[in-house]
């Protein structure tokens, strides 16, 4: 049979596309990382609440993405959540043993993040480190609910 | 006949529907020689060859070719017994997404592993048989029908079968081209020793050929024998077809009521 | 045969059963069409049989699917925003297009186009071949057209239409980022950021790609069957290639509620 070598670069081109749209998809679009594992370090912090917080969500100082959100689980210890951070790897030894986290909102119903801000102990955190200080998310219900209890009591 | 038979068809029945085609048909067809088959239109020449080749199966009886029951093979062994027959196809059937050359070197590169330049020389040489050889780049869609019936038959005959079925290998031919087939089935025939089977309306082209001859009317065999004993049958369907007789005893028209009740029919439900 | 089991409400309930007696022949046999074609060891000319193919379904049906997905991403965004806006919550519009369309509408909709664009043409072409007496030629020259014809372009549609799946997602997030970022003005870095938290590799594109190839099979298998399986006349051919659009767009929208509810239904 004839074979023609347009059909088979165009087939090519076209299987060649479908993986490269599979790897935008991986990467841009879920956030999945290349980076090898040993580039970041962990962290564990306890939260009594942590809201709408997911695995993948991002961590940030000061408004800059420095990690993610690795795993969330039950602490059957003190039953509250226990979220495991991946950090990137500079800031292995430059965090404060004062760090404190806090699980904020972008925006009014925007995701759910981390952000973590410096404290000043000359100690510093090293891989599997536990945040001692710590600030759960804010439930909208809750606030609401004190809201009208407050007007009440007033 | 003391022939050899290749082919035994043996009180074949078959119906489409309620239409019986086939009312128990027996027949030898010898080995290494033409047989024709002969009848009016519409009697089922084609469902009998496609009954030979296995694509429809009999309801009663049986066919042997080479001794195997067609249609007790599995599927692959059908395939096999295929590769050893050729069949051209009434209307041609040729491949319309392949040219005339890749459609005659069809059979030979599924079935062979031969290299490309002796695929070349062999598909030449059929279309060269069949006069053909400067067409070989046109598409099946470019063909006239008579023309796409002769690639067909270089098809059919590019693996060099034992056995050829022909459904209708005048039809639409030209004079020469048709001196021509006569002269390449018969030549085929006596070079290769293979055996044929005609299926024609030609009785003159087809009577100079063939070596024996079956004519099937009204689902049955009338007559059989050679040339020479069907031109002094005295039978008159046998003769009435022999000689193309409009009036006769086999029918031109397919079973119906009388036209006079059908008409007057028609125009009484009009009327009403 | 006129018995009195074929008038009245008996009668009613025979031909129901001959019906299903019907439907259940023809479920059977296009199983059996199924397992006797897909399956084998392709030789090197099928190979090259089955590039033919994806040209024919893949390639040549690429640039609609890609229009449609630039389109429907856009809508996305559009829709979107106004709705979002409302609620102060328009940095989650890179969510909203990427799950809508990695779950539902890149599968669904490659699908349908799909099936207009590629299973019609299949359903028709194999159906003329059929008409032509090729496939019965085929088969007196010992070759099975099972293998030969249909196989090649049942895989062919298999894997093309997921791939046309992911096309059409990318090319719609690419879309809703023309609409929501560069034209509705949302903030660059919270389309992006929003979305890659919120999707999921496995949940969200592993499960569309999932879906994308239940229709795929489905789509081509309907297609390739109805075009052998059709009355070989212009008429019959013209009416195969209607059930083709007709029954792969039911079974793709049916099968797309039904997956829906045991992926993401908690089912
Ligand atoms: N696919 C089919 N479905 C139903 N009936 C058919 C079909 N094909 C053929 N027939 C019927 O079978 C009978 C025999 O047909 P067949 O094609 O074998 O005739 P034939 O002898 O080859 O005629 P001709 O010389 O015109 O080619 C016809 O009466 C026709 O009506
Ligand atoms: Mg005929």
């Amino acid at each position: 049979m004839k074979r023609s070598k347009t059909v088979e670069f165009g087939v090519g081109l076209f299987m060649l596309a479908g993986i490269i749209g599979l790897v935008f998809l991986g990467l841009r679009v879920s956030g999945m990382s290349l980076a090898a594992p040993s580039e970041t370090f962990r962290l564990e912090a306890n939260f009594s609440n942590i809201g709408g917080l997911r695995p993948r969500a991002r961590v940030t100082m000061a408004g800059v993405t420095v990690g993610r959100v690795e795993s969330i689980d039950l602490d059957t210890e003190w039953y509250d959540a226990k979220v495991t951070l991946r950090l990137d790897n500079d800031l292995e030894g430059q965090l404060s043993r004062d760090t404190t986290a806090a699980i904020l909102t972008a925006g009014l119903l925007g995701e759910q993040y981390i952000g973590l801000s410096i404290g000043g102990d000359p100690e510093v955190l090293e891989d599997g480190d536990t945040l001692r200080d710590t600030q759960s998310a804010l439930v909208l219900e809750e606030l609401i609910q004190q809201f009208v209890s407050n007007m009440a009591t007033n | 006949m003391t022939d050899v038979p290749f082919i035994e068809i043996q009180d074949v029945h078959f119906s489409r529907g309620s239409h019986e085609i086939f009312r128990g048909i027996d027949m030898l067809i010898p080995q290494g020689k033409v047989t024709a088959i002969m009848g009016p239109s519409g009697t089922g020449k084609t469902t009998l060859l496609k009954l030979i080749g296995g694509q429809l199966t009999p309801d009663r009886g049986r066919i042997l070719v080479d001794g195997q029951d067609v249609h007790r093979l599995s599927r692959k062994a059908l395939f096999a017994l295929r590769k050893r027959m050729g069949m051209l196809f009434q209307s041609g059937a040729l491949f319309s997404d392949l040219d005339v050359f890749e459609n005659v070197a069809f059979p030979l590169r599924v079935h062979t592993d031969l290299p490309d330049a002796m695929i070349r020389d062999l598909v030449l040489l059929k279309l060269q048989a069949v006069g053909l050889r400067g067409a070989r780049h046109l598409n099946p869609a470019e063909l006239s029908g008579g023309m796409a019936r002769r690639v067909a038959l270089a098809r059919a005959i590019a693996l060099d079968p034992e056995l050829i079925l022909y459904d209708e290998p005048f039809v639409g031919q030209d004079p020469i081209s048709m001196g021509v087939l006569v002269q390449l089935i018969k030549r085929l025939n006596e070079a290769l020793k293979l055996t044929s089977v005609v299926v024609s309306h030609d009785i003159k082209e087809t009577l100079s050929i063939a070596d024996y001859l079956y004519l099937l009317a009204d689902g049955q065999v009338v007559a059989k024998g050679t040339p020479e004993t069907l031109n002094a049958n005295q039978d008159p369907r046998v003769s009435q077809f022999v000689h193309g007789e409009p009036d006769g005893p086999v029918p031109f028209h397919y079973p119906a009521e009388t036209l006079y009740s059908d008409i007057l029919g028609a125009t009484t439900t009009r009327a009403r | 045969m006129q018995s009195r089991f074929d008038q009245g409400a008996v009668g009613r309930i025979v031909r129901l059963g001959r019906k299903g007696c019907d439907v259940m022949e023809a479920l059977g046999r296009a199983g059996l069409f199924l397992g006797q074609s897909a399956i084998g060891v392709p030789s090197r000319e099928g190979w090259y049989l089955w590039l033919r193919q994806m040209h024919f379904v893949g390639v040549l049906s690429l640039a609609i699917v890609i229009v449609s997905g630039l389109f429907i991403g856009m809508v996305l965004a559009l829709q979107g925003y106004t709705i979002l806006v409302d609620f102060g919550a328009e940095q989650a519009l890179g969510q909203m297009v990427a799950l809508s369309l990695l779950r539902e509408l890149a599968p669904v909709v490659a699908a349908l186009l799909f099936a207009g664009r590629a299973g019609s043409a299949l359903t028709a072409e194999i159906g003329l071949m059929k008409a032509t007496e090729q496939l019965t030629s085929m088969e007196m020259i010992g070759v099975d057209p099972l293998r030969r014809v249909i196989a090649p372009r049942l895989w062919a549609g298999f894997i093309a239409l997921p791939i046309l799946t992911v096309g059409f997602s990318v090319v719609g997030i690419w879309g809703g980022y023309l609409v929501g970022v560069q034209w509705l003005g949302v903030f660059e870095g919270s389309y992006w950021s929003n979305m890659q938290a919120s999707v999921s590799f496995m949940n969200d594109v592993g499960n569309g790609m999932i879906k994308s190839l239940v229709f795929a099979i489905v789509v081509t298998w309907i297609a390739v069957f109805q075009g052998y399986d059709l009355v070989p006349t212009s008429e019959g051919i013209s009416r195969a290639t209607t059930r083709t659009v007709v029954y792969s767009s039911l079974a793709v929208l049916g099968l797309d509620f039904v997956l829906t509810a045991v992926m993401f239904g908690g089912l």
